[in-house]
């Protein structure tokens, strides 16, 4: 490694989002929210959802955590917002199977052209892929109605 | 180097430690294309070759379990073993090997003496003492049998500068209070605790007090008899001996009628199924064959850092400390977490803007490995609000360049970052 794959990771379009994440605060009382922790590192995220009809009408998160693991949740919100609940769940999968998958996998065509083909770059650091994961696995738990989940 | 020679000069100092780096087999690689920079030795410390060729040759040639056969490599086994518990006992200046017990490290010692608890058992309204800035294995067996007795936890507190006032300590100690459980040095902060204050006032009105001493050992002398605690807890790991030992202190008197906690193999006298009587100390609380490995090694550390001298090591890790707070402190960008007036050679620091965790992996690309997080103290993290922290701790086998790069690498993450 070096530092040219340091900048992989740390690429500009991850500091931006990191240091003025999008969507970020809370939902009111109608909204399901999930706690998402990572105990090792301190990074501790709340993400809440509204559903309208079959559709993810809002979605925001609030809480701190590193460079890496407030990026990953400012884009998953642009990413999901608005898709209907079968294509969100599949992005969810996708993006959890490609932060788990070796440094060499191909990445997913679904997400290929999208902001989040950045955190791929997290491969390559064992211990902070789950920084990456953390939000995910909060929306995650969000959609399945459980409200606390841990990525330790 | 002596330990017995007359003082050295500080130049002096740090000319004879330089060479002791050599000693250190771990130091002397490159990680990710780098020179490696070990600033992590407040987690666990590098080994020296002697510790590493004990352990090997007690492993190739001398192995077979302790205090059972009368054939010769239990006998030699044996030998090493009880030979590392009379320089354990030389090292803190206990009176009596009987009040050496080995055990898996700090963490194991300090739940005996929370589950084998001295004295009465707890009332609900007794009170166990501990302070904000305790490792979490110095919190959580104190809360654990606050759960199971309905005795209190008491927090006395931290200032703003990461000192523990002994005034704030001792006004604490209350006609219920049992136990004072309290650390020598924060791992997190580097804050070196008053004890001498504190201890006299806590056992004067009959309260047991408990040292974690895991990051006291290291740094300088220990001596027991004066320090005049109950228990004394500690890990070799951090003392550049290896992981899964440690050693629990305890005064013979209170040893004697604490219950075993562990059940098993040698800590027996005599076994029927109508009852069992307990073997003498140590044996008592050692139940199951030992980490023998793991003692002849911590044996070989206590004769490694005697043979620097525990007083040089402090001298020169405090010149150490000294430079590296200054270094962090001229950025301008960074906040040292902890500027108690005594501190041990560890700095906790925040960069503006940076995550710790950033910081750690970026450094690391560099070659540095230092902490990041909370450290297993997360109440203190929680004072200081801040998630967590980046920690740069130093040991005698560090040097100026050291300091030098993490500086040079935290400017990389600074350009990063802007």
């Amino acid at each position: 490694m070096s530092v040219s794959d340091l900048q992989a990771l740390y690429r500009d379009q991850v500091l931006a989002h990191a240091k003025d994440p999008h969507n970020f605060g809370t939902l009111d009382a109608d909204a399901i929210c999930a706690d998402g922790n990572n105990p090792l590192c301190g990074d501790k995220l709340r993400v809440c959802v509204r559903h309208y009809d079959d559709i993810l009408e809002d979605i925001r998160f609030e809480g701190s955590g590193c460079a890496i693991s407030m990026a990953s949740a400012s884009m998953m919100t642009d990413l999901l917002k608005g898709l209907d609940a079968d294509s969100s769940r599949k992005i969810i999968g996708t993006v959890i199977d490609m932060l788990g998958s070796g440094v060499d996998a191909k990445m997913p065509s679904s997400i290929m052209d999208t902001p989040i083909a950045a955190l791929g770059a997290a491969r390559q650091y064992p211990s902070r892929i789950k920084c990456a994961t953390l939000a995910w696995r909060a929306v995650e738990a969000a959609l399945n109605g459980q409200q606390q989940t841990t990525t330790e | 180097m002596s330990a017995q020679a007359a003082p050295l000069s500080d130049d002096a100092l740090v000319g004879a430690m330089s060479s002791l780096r050599d000693d250190f087999p771990a130091l002397h690689q490159e990680v990710n294309g780098k020179p490696l920079v070990f600033l992590d030795s407040a987690a666990s410390s590098q080994r020296p070759q002697t510790v590493i060729a004990a352990m090997a040759r007690y492993e190739s040639q001398d192995h077979a379990n302790v205090h059972r056969g009368v054939h010769t490599l239990s006998h030699r086994a044996t030998d090493l073993y009880e030979g590392a518990r009379e320089k354990v006992r030389q090292f803190i200046n206990a009176s009596s090997t009987r009040e050496i017990i080995f055990t898996s490290g700090t963490t194991e010692s300090i739940n005996l003496v929370a589950n084998s608890f001295p004295g009465a058992p707890l009332q609900p309204g007794d009170e166990i003492l501990i302070t904000h800035l305790e490792h979490h294995a110095n919190i959580v067996p104190w809360q654990l049998l606050c759960q199971r007795t309905g005795a209190t936890l008491v927090i006395a507190p931290v200032e703003n500068n990461g000192e523990v006032l002994a005034e704030q300590v001792i006004s604490r100690l209350s006609s219920r209070t049992r136990m004072l459980a309290i650390s020598a040095v924060s791992n997190a902060l580097g804050t070196i605790l008053p004890l001498a204050d504190i201890i006299p006032a806590a056992r004067s009105r009959g309260i047991f007090v408990l040292v974690d001493g895991a990051q006291a050992v290291p740094h300088s002398d220990v001596d027991v008899r004066a320090l005049d605690a109950d228990f004394f807890a500690f890990s070799a790991h951090k003392m550049v001996g290896p992981t899964g030992v440690g050693v629990l202190y305890g005064r013979a008197e209170l040893l004697e009628k604490m219950p075993p906690w562990q059940a098993g193999g040698d800590m027996i006298e005599h076994v029927s199924f109508d009852g069992t009587t307990f073997n003498d100390l140590p044996y008592k609380f050692e139940a199951g064959t030992p980490n023998i490995a793991g003692v002849v090694g911590l044996g070989a550390a206590i004769d490694y850092l005697q043979s620097v001298g525990m007083q040089n090591i402090a001298r020169y890790e405090s010149l150490l400390l000294k430079y590296l707070e200054d270094r962090l402190l001229e950025q301008g960008d960074i906040r040292l977490i902890g500027q108690a007036p005594h501190k041990a050679a560890v700095a906790s620091f925040i960069m503006d803007d940076v995550h710790p965790h950033d910081l750690g992996t970026i450094v690391d690309q560099f070659g540095i490995a230092v902490r990041t997080g909370h450290h297993c103290a997360m109440p203190i993290m929680d004072r200081f609000n801040v998630p967590g922290t980046a920690r740069a701790s130093l040991a005698f086998y560090n040097n100026r360049d050291d300091i030098d790069a993490l500086v040079d690498a935290l400017a990389t993450v600074r350009s990063m970052f802007r």
